[in-house]
């Protein structure tokens, strides 16, 4: 029997940082984006300090002079490789892995015991962290519906121990999922979720009670599969496995092995386009874009390559051109020749939401018009200096230790990825 | 646990991409790299000899000198290999004091310790608060300037 395994990193950014930085361990640790300087991910010290994902870095800077907390830039090389790293040890223990985000993953077992299956969850959790040093929680179960809700008790619930595999139909199950509010439901938003509670429709566990045929005749033919995922009948397929605001990916198979560049960098260039229409019909931006390869790992007669790489995007952005221009950029970069490659991907990562967003000269996202408007406005920049001297209009300066300066004082090394980052050893 | 102990999930794990996969090789005298040389009969590929576990191999730099009676040097090369359960002998790297150092682990009246070359160094038990092992030191490279 097939089972589904989602496997996801706890607080990844910070994590990676940890692995070479152990004195963070136990601290208050943020990572900030690269212009605006917000935060982007938390420590669970620093969320229990009630500091939110996006605060602005001078908002908490306060809280830094007193030592309370740590502040870094992002270091997305560092948290690429790691993510990688992460995916080529869960890729041993499992028979197959299907990256979601940076730090999410899908891996799929087959042929176990129901017995073993538990057993071997640990084995993959613990392995992750002995070999990456990143923490991780294990959710398994029939479908990636039920997967996700493992996952959620995994992590939510300590008595796990980060490690949950649910069956179908089992009194566990029931149990999790009546005490799972719809609207938290994968597949299930707030609106839906407003909806079926007037049909009496209430916790996880009525709808797995509904009938498929009359929720598809009411909703939709997605929520009549979630109801059969619910109930242990696996419908939904990775590629619809998408929860909105988050993050997007677009993957798919090359349908052949191929090592023409040029039918990759379509590939990755349709895949980013895609990626880019899904951000702008869900309102938001990214601020970075990762791409990925992959060789198939069954054909073992031919050299394996899959490499992946994570780009910060000079400003959060949705617009396509800046998105294809940092997958082209990535894909240049991790591209060799003499692999024969099987599927590629593209991952949208950290999004924000675009009305949410703080404007700033430095950190705006720029629709066309505004970037006609951008344009114009440093033509009369120009303009003006040249006429009346060098420095009459500068665009506002930033102050040394304004917010989008902590980047250089909290930039962490590339530990993994370049050889005179690499982290010092004391002999003493 | 012991890989060992494991449940295969496919017989012959596929072998991993090298962190730091080689340039290829210069085919002939066009210049031209030939992808045929990824596939057989390729010169030494010194990954393939060192790095045994890719995703768990990583590389750090020493600093410091006492290491050196054990054949460390400042500013040598560690291949640390995050896949080995540490056995007493082995030189490990290790989180002591919220610092990356690297130690030899050693039973002093069967107790585990880490140990450095140098005497001016007590031996720090294993297991006392603050002191973790990061990972077993595979290779050891020193390079000469020439």
């Amino acid at each position: 029997m097939s089972m589904i395994g989602l496997v996801d990193c706890n607080s990844f950014y910070v994590s990676c940082e940890r692995v070479f930085q152990p004195r963070l361990n136990g601290q208050a640790v943020g990572v900030l984006s690269n212009n605006d300087g917000c935060l982007i991910a938390r420590s669970n010290e620093i969320k229990a300090l009630g500091i939110e994902m996006g605060t602005p870095a001078f908002d908490i800077q306060h809280l830094v002079g007193q030592g309370r907390i740590r502040l870094l830039s992002s270091n997305y090389e560092l948290y690429g490789d790691m993510s990688q790293r992460v995916q080529a040890v869960l890729g041993e223990f499992s028979s197959g892995v299907e990256p979601y985000s940076i730090d999410e993953m899908f891996v799929r077992f087959d042929g176990f015991e129901p017995g073993q299956l538990l057993e071997h969850a640990r084995q993959l959790h613990h392995k992750v962290r002995q070999y990456t040093g990143i923490p991780v929680c294990v959710g398994v179960a029939p479908t990636r519906t039920l997967a996700k809700l493992a996952n959620r008790a995994a992590k939510k619930i300590p008595a796990y121990g980060g490690v949950c595999v649910l069956r179908a139909e089992s009194a566990e199950t029931r149990a999790l999922l009546k005490r799972l509010e719809l609207g938290k439901l994968w597949g299930v938003g707030r609106r839906l979720a407003e909806r079926l509670a007037v049909l009496g429709f209430r916790t996880g566990w009525d709808l797995a009670q509904a009938d498929p045929k009359r929720i598809r005749r009411q909703f939709s033919v997605t929520v009549e599969r979630t109801v059969l995922e619910l109930r242990g009948i696996s419908c939904i397929e990775m590629n619809d496995f998408h929860e909105p605001r988050q993050r997007i990916m677009t993957s798919r198979s090359f349908g052949k092995l191929t090592e023409n560049v040029d039918e990759i960098r379509e590939a990755i260039r349709q895949h980013g386009q895609r990626g880019a229409e899904k951000l702008r019909s869900q309102g938001s931006l990214a601020r970075a874009v990762l791409v990925f390869l992959k060789t198939n790992p069954f054909r073992d007669d031919l050299p394996q390559y899959s490499p992946s790489l994570a780009v910060e995007l000079s400003r959060p952005t949705d617009d396509s051109r800046e998105i294809l221009d940092a997958a082209g950029n990535a894909l240049q970069r991790i591209y060799r020749r003499g692999y024969r490659y099987q599927k590629g991907g593209v991952m949208l990562l950290d999004l924000i939401d675009c009305h949410r967003q703080q404007l700033s000269l430095l950190d705006t996202s720029q629709s066309d018009a505004d970037r006609q408007r951008s344009q114009k406005l440093m033509a009369t920049m120009d303009e003006l200096n040249k006429r009346m001297g060098r420095g009459t209009i500068t665009l506002g300066t930033p102050s040394p230790g304004a917010a989008w300066h902590l980047r250089c004082d909290n930039l962490t090394q590339r530990y993994s990825t370049r050889w005179e980052e690499l982290p010092a050893a004391r002999a003493r | 646990m012991p890989p060992e102990h494991l449940i295969p999930a496919h017989p012959d794990p596929a072998t991993q991409a090298l962190p730091y996969p080689l340039a290829l090789g210069r085919a002939g005298l066009s210049g031209f790299p030939s992808p045929a040389q990824d596939y057989e009969g390729r010169t030494l590929d010194l990954n393939e000899r060192l790095v045994k576990h890719p995703a768990a191999t990583f590389f750090m730099t020493v600093t410091g000198d006492s290491m050196v009676s054990l054949g460390i040097h400042e500013s040598d090369l560690l291949l640390v290999d995050r896949s080995i359960d540490p056995r007493p002998g082995h030189i490990l790297v290790a989180m002591v004091d919220g610092e990356i150092t690297v130690k030899r682990y050693e039973l002093l009246g069967n107790q585990p310790h880490l140990c450095s070359g140098n005497p001016r160094y007590a031996p720090i038990p294993l297991g006392e608060l603050d002191c973790q092992v990061w990972g077993v030191v595979r290779a050891v490279i020193h390079e000469y300037s020439v």
